[in-house]
C-alpha cells in the first residue's frame, strides 16, 4: 500500500514536473499555442512504472553491497564466462570469423559504421587507461583527439605526408600534448583535473575554430588522402575496405597492449593509485610520473585515432571534437566498466551499434547516453563488467604458476 | 570613455547573471562537495519555462508587466523542483560513493537534460519575448546601458542580499553553515541534512531561474545549448571566488564579467569563450583556492 | 651503537598552531622503539614529518642507511623516502581495496623493480623474471604473515586483523631498515594482540631491522619495547627504559591527569 503511494506521487510529481516543457509548445512569432496533454499521460504512466523500478534496483543494490561486505562476494556470470577458455575460444573465433568477413558481406554503408564503432572501441581503450585505470576523470579527451587529426590533415595539406608516416607522428603529437596539459594539473584534486581537462580541451577546439591562418577556421580542412597500400591509391570503396583491416589490426593491438598493461608492474601502480594516493605514495610511487605516464599513453592513442579518423573522412573541422564527443568517449568507458577491458569495448559497440540498428532511436541517442551515466553510477558503479584481477596460483611449496 | 561605461556596464551585466548562476554551484559545492554539472541545464530549464509560460500569457493578451511577474515565478518553480528531482534520483544515491561518482552522475544528468528539452520543444533558437519594460528617462544613455541591463544588476543585487540575510540570520541558515562545515557534526547534532541539502538545490536552482529569465530577455533568443557554456563560465566564477565561499561567487562572477567585457572589447573578440576557459584553467592550477577561498588540507 | 634514526628539534606548525614543538627522538639499530603519547599529542603527525608526508617547519630528520650513508630526509617526498629505506602502516587502514591481497604486496615491491611501459608490452626476458621475482618474494612475505589462503581474494574482504597484518606485508616488501608501524594493535583483541607482539619480534629477527610504533596498548608496548619516548601535547615528555618510563611522575601524570597521585 505504500509503495502504491509512493508510486502515485511519483508519478504526480512528474507530471507536474514536466508539464510545461513536454506539454505546452508556444510559437513566439506568431502567437500559437499548441496543447499536447497525450505526453502528460505517458509521462504519467512511465513515472508511475519506473517509481517500482526504481526502488526494487535501489534495494537490490544495497543488498549487494551487504553481500560484499560479508565478504561473499559473488562472481559474475560475465566474470565466469571470462575466466573459462573452454566457453570463450569459440566464441572469440566465431567472432573473429565473422569480423574478417564483414566487409564482403556488408554494404558499404555498414562498413563504413563498423569503422567508426571501431575508432570509437579504440578511443574508449585509450580513455580507460586514464579514467578506468588510473582514475583520473578526463573531460578533454577529443581534444587529444583533435591533435591527432590535425596533425594529419595539416602535414597531408601543407607536405603531403602519407597516411603511415603520420600514424606515429599523430600518437607522438598526442602524448606530446598529453604531457603538456597533464604536468601542470596532475597535482589536481580529482574533480579539479577534471574541469581543467575540460577547459583545455574547449581551448583547442576554440583555437582551432578560430585561429584560421593556422587551421582554416571552422570550414576546416577537406581533401586529405586515404591511406595508401604499399603505395597505391585505392578507389572509395577500395579503401573503405581497407581502412576496416587497418581498424580491426589497431583494435587487437590496443587490446593486446593495454591488457598486458594492465597486470604489469606500471598497471598495477595506476591501479593502486586510483584506490588511494597517499597510500601509494608511502609505498613507493612516484605520483606524478605514474599519472604523467597514464596520461600520455592515453592522449597518444587519442592522437593515433585522430589521424585515422581525419584519413577516414578525409576531412576535418573543430566541430568534430566537442565537449559532448568527450562525454560520449567517457559513457562508454563508465557504461562498460572502469577498468574492465571486455567491458569498455562491448560498451563502445553498444553505445555506437544499438542507435544504428534502431533507427528511431537515434534521436534518443544521446538521452540515453545521459541516462545510462546517471543509472550506472547509481545501480551499478561498476558498469557491465568490473575490472578483473589476475588470478595467480601457488604451490604448496615456493614458486608461482600463472 | 562611453566605450569604457558601456565595456563597464556590459561587464556588469554579464557578471551578475554569472554571479547568480555561480552562487548555485557555490552552495551545492559547499555542502556536498559536488560540482553540479547540471546546474547549467537548470538554468536553461528556467529560461524555456519562462518562454513557454510567456507565450502563453501573451496568447492570452496579458499585460507585459503582468506576463513578467508570472513567467519569472513560474521559472522559479519549476527550476526549484528539477533542482530538487534531479538531487533526489542523481546525488543522493551516492553520498557515500567516491567522489568521481556523483561527478560522473552529473555530467550524465547534464547532457540528458539538455537532450530532452530539445525533443520536448525544439532543437532551433526561439526568439525570447522582451518582458522588461523600456524605462523613459533613460534613453538618453541608451548607448551606455540599456533598461534591461539595469534590471539585471537591480535584480541580482536583491537576490544576493536577500540569501545572504537568510543564511546569516535564519534557522534554516545556520544549519546550512553548519552542515557545510562538518554534515556528519550537524547530522549529531539534530540538522536536517537531508532537508538541508534538498533546500540548497532549492534556492541555487532558483538563482539560476531568475538568471535565465533575465539574460533570456536580453539578449532575446534561447536554446537548449545554452546551459553548458553559461554553467561553465559560473562553475569559473565560483572557483575564482573561492568554491564554497557565497560572497566569493558574487565577486568571482563581476571579475568574470568585467575579464570578459574589457578582453573582447579591447583586445579580439575572437576569443571571447577563450578567456573564460583560459581564466579558469590558470585559477585552478595557481590558485584553487580562489580569491576569498581558504585552501584545503589534506588528512593522512 | 648507531643511530638509523635521528630526529632533533623537530617542529611542526599549522597555520598557527604548533602540532610538534622541539621533538627529538632517536633509533638505535635493530631497537624496538615505542612512541607514546595521549590522544591528540602528535604522534602521527610526528610520523607523518618523517616519512615525507609534512614538510617539517624546523628541524632535522636524519638516517643512517645500511651502506653506511646519511641522508636528510626533510622536504623529500614520500615515495623517496620509501626508497631510502623507511616504510610506514597506517592508523587507519589504507590497503588497496580492489586489488587482490598478493598485489597489495606487490605495490611494495614497485621501488625495488624498474619495468617501464615498453617491458610491459614486449615482456621481453627480463621483464618477465623482474615480474617473477615480485610474485615470489610477494607471495614469501604472504606466507611470513600468515596470508598465504587468502592471496586471490579482494583486500577489502579480509578480516580486520588480517588486515593489519596485510598493511605490515606491504610494508616489507619495499625492504626497509626502519619500519614504522602506526598503531599496529588498534581494534584486536588481547589474544591477537598478544600475537602481534610475536610477529613483530620475529620481524625484527627475520629481517634485521628497527622499528618505531606507535602504540595505545601499555601491555604489548611494556613487553616489546626496548625504548619508550612519551610525548604530550607535540612534546616530548620523558624517554627511556619500560621501567624508567612507567615511574615518571610526568608520564604518569600525562596518562591519569593532574590530581592524581599514583
Amino acid at each position: 500500500m505504500d509503495n502504491l503511494k509512493k508510486a502515485i506521487l511519483t508519478s504526480l510529481w512528474f507530471m507536474f514536473l514536466t508539464f510545461p516543457l513536454m506539454v505546452v509548445r508556444v510559437n513566439t512569432i506568431e502567437k500559437i499555442v499548441q496543447w499536447r496533454f497525450m505526453n502528460m499521460v505517458y509521462v504519467g504512466v512511465g513515472a508511475f512504472v519506473l517509481s517500482y523500478v526504481w526502488r526494487y534496483l535501489l534495494a537490490k543494490r544495497q543488498i549487494g553491497e551487504s553481500r560484499d561486505e560479508t565478504g561473499g562476494g559473488r562472481r559474475s556470470f560475465g566474470a565466469r564466462l571470462l575466466s573459462e577458455p573452454r566457453l570463450y575460444v569459440p566464441g572469440l573465433a566465431a567472432l573473429g570469423l565473422a569480423a574478417l568477413a564483414f566487409p564482403l558481406a556488408g554494404s558499404m554503408y555498414q562498413v563504413n559504421i563498423m569503422i567508426t564503432a571501431l575508432i570509437y572501441v579504440v578511443l574508449a581503450l585509450g580513455l580507460n587507461i586514464v579514467v578506468g585505470l588510473s582514475g583520473l576523470l578526463v573531460l578533454g579527451y577529443a581534444a587529444f583527439y583533435a591533435v591527432g587529426a590535425y596533425t594529419y590533415a595539416l602535414l597531408n595539406h601543407h607536405f603531403g605526408l602519407g597516411f603511415w608516416t603520420v600514424l606515429p607522428i599523430g600518437a607522438g603529437m598526442g602524448a606530446l600534448f598529453g604531457i603538456l596539459l597533464g604536468t601542470p594539473v596532475l597535482r589536481l584534486r580529482g574533480d579539479y583535473l577534471a574541469i581543467v581537462t575540460l577547459g583545455f580541451g574547449e581551448i583547442i577546439r576554440l583555437v582551432l575554430e578560430n585561429w584560421s591562418d593556422f587551421s582554416m577556421g571552422p570550414s576546416g580542412i577537406s581533401g586529405i588522402d586515404r591511406p595508401s597500400l604499399f603505395g597505391m591509391q585505392l578507389s572509395v570503396n577500395g579503401s573503405t575496405i581497407y581502412m576496416y583491416y587497418i581498424m580491426i589490426g589497431l583494435m587487437l593491438l590496443t587490446i593486446f597492449f593495454t591488457n598486458r598493461l594492465k597486470n604489469s608492474r606500471i598497471g598495477r601502480a595506476w591501479i593502486a593509485l586510483r584506490e588511494d594516493e597517499i597510500a601509494c605514495q608511502a609505498m613507493g610511487i612516484d605520483k606524478t610520473r605514474t599519472k604523467l605516464t597514464a596520461f600520455a599513453l592515453g592522449a597518444a592513442w587519442a592522437g593515433l585515432m585522430g589521424v585515422v579518423f581525419a584519413g577516414k573522412t578525409v576531412f576535418v573541422n573543430p566541430a568534430s571534437f566537442t565537449f559532448l564527443e568527450s562525454a560520449m568517449i567517457l559513457a562508454m568507458v563508465v557504461l562498460g566498466g572502469m577498468g574492465s577491458i571486455v567491458g569498455v569495448v562491448l560498451g563502445a559497440l553498444v553505445l555506437i551499434l544499438l542507435p544504428e540498428f534502431l533507427r528511431d532511436f537515434a534521436l534518443y541517442r544521446m538521452l540515453i547516453f545521459g541516462a545510462a551515466m546517471v543509472l550506472v553510477m547509481v545501480l551499478r558503479p561498476q558498469g557491465l563488467i568490473s575490472g578483473e584481477r589476475k588470478v595467480y596460483r601457488f604451490q604448496a611449496g615456493e614458486g608461482s604458476h600463472e | 570613455m562611453d566605450y569604457f561605461l558601456e565595456l563597464f556596464f556590459g561587464g556588469l551585466t554579464r557578471g551578475s547573471i554569472y554571479a547568480l548562476i555561480a552562487v548555485g554551484y557555490t552552495m551545492v559545492y559547499g555542502i556536498i562537495e559536488l560540482i553540479n554539472f547540471a546546474h547549467g541545464e537548470i538554468y536553461m530549464i528556467g529560461a524555456f519555462t519562462a518562454l513557454v509560460v510567456a507565450g502563453v500569457l501573451t496568447a492570452l493578451g496579458l499585460p507585459a508587466l503582468a506576463i513578467l511577474a508570472v513567467a519569472l515565478a513560474a521559472a522559479i518553480v519549476w527550476s526549484a523542483a528539477y533542482g530538487f528531482t534531479v538531487e533526489k534520483i542523481a546525488y543522493k544515491p551516492l553520498r557515500t560513493a567516491p567522489r568521481l561518482s556523483p561527478l560522473i552522475s552529473a555530467i550524465g544528468m547534464s547532457i540528458f537534460l539538455q537532450n530532452y528539452v530539445m525533443l520536448a520543444q525544439t532543437s532551433d533558437f526561439l526568439p525570447f519575448p522582451k518582458l522588461l519594460p523600456e524605462i523613459g528617462f533613460l534613453k538618453p544613455y541608451r548607448a551606455v546601458i540599456g533598461t534591461s541591463e539595469i534590471f539585471i544588476i537591480l535584480a541580482t543585487a536583491l537576490s544576493c542580499a536577500g540569501l545572504t540575510l537568510f543564511i546569516k540570520f535564519t534557522r534554516m541558515g545556520k544549519a546550512m553553515r553548519a552542515t557545510a562545515q562538518n554534515r556528519k557534526m550537524a547530522l549529531l547534532v539534530g540538522v536536517n541534512v537531508d532537508r538541508v541539502i534538498s533546500l540548497t538545490f532549492i534556492i541555487g536552482s532558483s538563482l539560476a531561474a531568475v538568471g535565465g529569465v533575465l539574460i533570456a530577455s536580453h539578449i532575446g533568443q534561447i536554446n537548449f545549448m545554452i546551459g553548458f557554456l553559461a554553467g561553465i563560465k559560473a562553475f569559473t566564477a565560483a572557483v575564482l571566488g573561492g568554491i564554497g565561499s557565497i560572497p566569493g561567487a558574487m565577486l568571482g562572477g563581476l571579475v568574470l564579467g568585467w575579464t570578459e567585457s574589457f578582453a573582447t572589447g579591447y583586445v579580439s573578440s575572437d576569443y571571447e569563450d577563450v578567456f573564460a576557459f583560459l581564466l579558469l584553467v590558470l585559477i585552478l592550477i595557481f590558485r584553487p583556492s580562489g580569491i576569498l577561498g581558504k585552501a584545503p588540507t589534506q588528512k593522512v | 651503537m648507531n643511530k638509523v634514526l635521528s630526529v632533533t628539534n623537530l617542529t611542526m606548525d599549522f597555520g598557527g598552531l604548533r602540532a610538534l614543538n622541539e621533538v627529538d627522538l632517536d633509533v638505535r639499530q635493530g631497537e624496538i622503539v615505542a612512541l607514546i603519547g595521549p590522544n591528540g599529542a602528535g604522534k602521527t603527525t610526528f610520523f607523518n614529518c618523517i616519512t615525507g608526508m609534512y614538510d617539517p617547519t624546523e628541524g632535522e630528520v636524519l638516517v643512517l642507511t645500511p651502506g653506511g650513508a646519511n641522508v636528510r630526509l626533510n622536504g623529500m617526498k614520500p615515495n623517496k623516502v620509501t626508497e631510502i629505506g623507511l616504510a610506514r602502516t597506517f592508523q587507519n587502514i589504507r590497503l588497496f581495496s580492489s586489488m587482490t591481497v598478493l598485489e597489495n604486496v606487490m605495490i611494495g615491491r614497485h621501488c625495488r623493480s624498474r619495468a617501464g611501459v615498453l617491458g610491459a608490452a614486449l615482456r621481453d626476458p627480463r621483464t618477465r623474471r623482474e615480474e617473477q621475482e615480485i610474485v615470489d618474494r610477494s607471495y614469501a612475505l604472504l606466507r611470513e604473515l600468515g596470508l598465504e589462503n587468502s592471496v586471490n581474494e579482494f583486500a577489502r574482504n579480509l578480516p580486520y586483523g588480517a588486515q593489519r597484518r596485510l598493511e605490515i606485508a606491504r610494508a616489507l616488501a619495499t625492504e626497509p631498515f626502519l619500519l614504522l608501524l602506526d598503531e599496529p594493535a588498534a581494534g584486536m583483541n588481547p589474544q591477537e594482540t598478544m600475537q602481534l607482539k610475536d610477529l613483530v619480534l620475529g620481524i625484527r629477527e627475520r629481517y634485521q631491522l628497527s622499528i618505531l610504533l606507535i602504540e595505545h596498548d601499555m601491555k604489548m608496548v611494556m613487553s616489546l619495547s626496548d625504548r619508550i619516548f612519551v610525548m604530550e601535547y607535540g612534546q616530548m615528555i620523558s624517554e627511556g627504559s619500560p621501567a624508567e618510563v612507567s615511574r615518571d611522575p610526568q608520564v604518569i601524570r600525562a596518562y591519569l591527569g593532574e590530581d592524581h597521585h599514583a
